[in-house]
């Protein structure tokens, strides 16, 4: 058994929402972003998640980073990371880091690649030289396929595809453990998706990292994942291996979603049966009491408006009071 | 010859780098966008050989800006308009002083009242609306309400009364200028800000544990500078407007030190007595300096438009 680099204990992300012409005195209404969720990470797997935009999985990963306050446990190798102090998360950080999903504006754009790629080491290790730095970059430019005498060049000279390689370059550079990659090719073209996706899956074995991949197409996450997480509005809804998911989904709304995704074969794309959502993701200030997805659910009944269901099972982990087999 | 060791290295460095392809900064496009406009660019000239001519003026005089030319004083209309041979280029004023002369140094002056009170409001204000707009929250609105209140106060009164109480010097009018200037300057700054701030590359940076105060200077500031660039070059007119106000008021400098207000004012209380020019070639170069000034805005303005493509 591989070292579990992350453990992710009934992680809460709240914030207060000021309803329009609200008083200042008034409360801000809670938005739970993040409603308890929890999950394990190896080292050297892949963790996807998925979910509808606004289901909080952005808001996961930034939780993670503590880039918005949470509450619960998020353990990085035993330690806490949502009790670091200030100088020991800064140590932490090296080892995680993050790829955004719009390549273009995640860089500076008055800074060149060679600035924006250095950027991290600059920070975590001030007093390497300027050649070594240099030579740190130019070494990991030329692994993510980009030609290092493009340092000088400015982000608006590249495409989508070479921006993105960028943005995993500069995440690299530290030698991290773990990267948090927010829907990083959503914003990508559909050939560039795979080639960024196949580079991501070529680092992370040649360097053993771990990844957790967000993303709202099943599709793209399966590839590339070990486990997957599905998320509704802030809840885990279904937690399994990435081929007992996607073939054998044991919750209404992961069946949807994956019912959802084209079939290549035009023969099996006809006969498919394909389960339609109805209506729209409810608030999150507001949600459904009981089982969140019971408003858009083919198959609720009394009882999942009565009580939330717990997310239950052993490696393949459902969160619905009728799942399927 | 010996050769340096140190140069053969740079030199091999410099062989190394020769490959390396030079990127076309955004800034690099602004300037061939700017190059291309017109009338930005002959203001641009214009400009520049005002300042130059503030420069060397000096030189070329064939008077000092306090002397008095005894033989004209009192015969101004008919012996101090504008001439070759007695070495008033632009004529005397009503005391029989050197126009060209006073002209000079006025310029200098009001020139410098307007970029000190545009450098003030640069340094300060960029600074004081990054870092309000960054921090947001309850940081931001306390230090906007300071802005605020200070806004609201009748500045041109608290200039005249600073003045007055301290006295009449060019330092005490950089002061006043620039405890004004920056007040607007920061409010576009909070608000540039504000959008940036919340792009991605600043997340990142976050993300990457970069301090707040590199942030500040190194992803937002930079990203607001074009937004500053031109509003500074539209107040650089603004102060010397209000320069030129205050000297009117006959508040400004002290004599025998000048500015193209105090001399347009003067001017104009001679008009009716036939010496025109006294009015004329301040004026003039108030006027295309102005023009200049708010051509190169606007250049600029659309050069560094602020529309990422
Ligand atoms: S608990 Fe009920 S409403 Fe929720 S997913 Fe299961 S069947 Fe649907």
């Amino acid at each position: 058994m591989s070292q579990t680099l992350l453990r992710v204990e009934d992680l809460h992300v709240t914030f207060g929402i000021s309803p329009q012409g609200a008083m200042p005195w008034t409360k801000p209404l809670p938005l739970h972003a993040v409603n308890g969720v929890s999950f394990d990470l190896k080292a050297g797997e892949t963790l996807g998640i998925v979910g509808e935009s606004g289901c909080g999985k952005s808001t996961l990963a930034r939780a993670v980073m503590r880039m918005v306050p949470a509450s619960g446990k998020a353990l990085w190798l035993g330690q806490d990371l949502l009790k670091l102090s200030k100088t020991t998360l800064k140590e932490t950080r090296r080892d995680i880091q993050m790829i955004f999903q719009d390549p273009l504006a995640s860089l500076n754009p008055r800074m060149t690649i060679g600035q924006i790629i250095a950027e991290p080491l600059n920070t975590h290790s001030p007093d390497l030289s300027a050649d070594e730095v240099k030579a740190a970059v130019q070494e990991m430019m030329t692994r993510v396929g980009l030609l290092p005498n493009l340092v000088n060049r400015y982000p608006h000279e590249f495409s989508g595809g070479q921006c993105q390689r960028i943005g995993i370059a500069r995440a690299l550079i530290l030698k991290p453990k773990l990267i948090i990659c927010d829907e990083p090719v959503s914003a990508l073209d559909v050939s560039i998706q795979a080639q960024v996706i196949n580079l991501l899956m070529e680092l992370q074995e040649e360097l053993g990292l771990s990844l957790i991949f967000i993303a709202h197409d099943l599709s793209v996450v399966k590839h590339i994942s070990t486990r997957i997480m599905v998320l509704y509005l802030g809840n885990e809804m279904e937690v399994a291996d990435a081929a007992a998911l996607t073939e054998n989904p044991r919750h209404p709304y992961t069946q949807a979603l994956i019912s959802a995704v084209p079939i290549p074969d035009p023969g099996q794309e006809r006969g498919k049966t394909r389960i339609m959502l109805e209506g729209d993701l409810p608030s999150p200030i507001n949600p459904p009491s009981g089982c969140v997805f019971r408003t858009r659910c083919p198959k609720a009944q009394n009882r999942c408006a009565e009580k939330k269901p717990a997310l239950t099972g052993d490696g393949h982990q459902v969160a619905c009071w009728f799942p399927d087999d | 010859m010996l050769l340096d060791t140190h140069d053969v290295k740079e030199l091999s460095a410099n062989l190394a780098e020769m490959d390396e392809i030079k990127g076309r900064s955004l800034w690099a496009d602004a300037r061939n966008r700017f190059k291309r406009n017109r009338a930005a660019m002959v203001s641009t000239f214009i400009l520049i050989g005002i300042v130059i001519f503030s420069f060397v003026g000096p030189y070329l005089a064939a008077w000092s800006n306090e002397e008095i030319d005894w033989s004209v004083l009192g015969k101004v209309k008919e012996l101090g308009a504008p001439s070759w041979s007695n070495g008033h280029y632009f004529g005397t004023d009503d005391l029989g002083r050197d126009l060209f002369a006073r002209v000079v140094q006025g310029t200098q002056i009001s020139l410098m009242v307007g970029v000190v009170g545009a450098l003030i409001a640069v340094l300060v204000g960029t600074t004081y609306g990054a870092v309000a707009g960054y921090f947001g929250g309850r940081i931001d609105s306390v230090m906007m309400r300071i802005v605020d209140i200070l806004i609201a106060m009748p500045f041109m009164f608290v200039l005249i009364l600073l003045l007055v109480v301290f006295g009449r010097s060019v330092f005490m009018l950089f002061v006043g200028v620039g405890l004004i200037s920056w007040l607007d300057m920061s409010r576009i700054v909070r608000g540039q800000t504000l959008t940036i701030k919340n792009k991605e590359f600043v997340e990142a940076a976050q993300a990457m544990g970069v301090s707040h105060f590199k942030i500040i200077f190194r992803h937002i500031i930079p990203n607001l500078l074009g937004v500053v660039a031109v509003f500074a070059t539209q107040l650089v007119p603004l102060m010397i407007l209000t320069e030129s106000f205050i000297s009117f008021l006959g508040l400004g400098v002290q004599e025998p030190a000048t500015s193209w207000g105090a001399l347009i004012n003067e001017g104009a209380a001679t008009m009716q007595y036939g010496t025109l020019w006294q009015l004329l070639f301040p004026l003039a170069f108030f006027i295309v300096s102005l023009f200049c000034f708010f051509f190169i805005g606007d250049g600029l303005r659309d050069a560094l438009d602020p529309k990422d493509r």
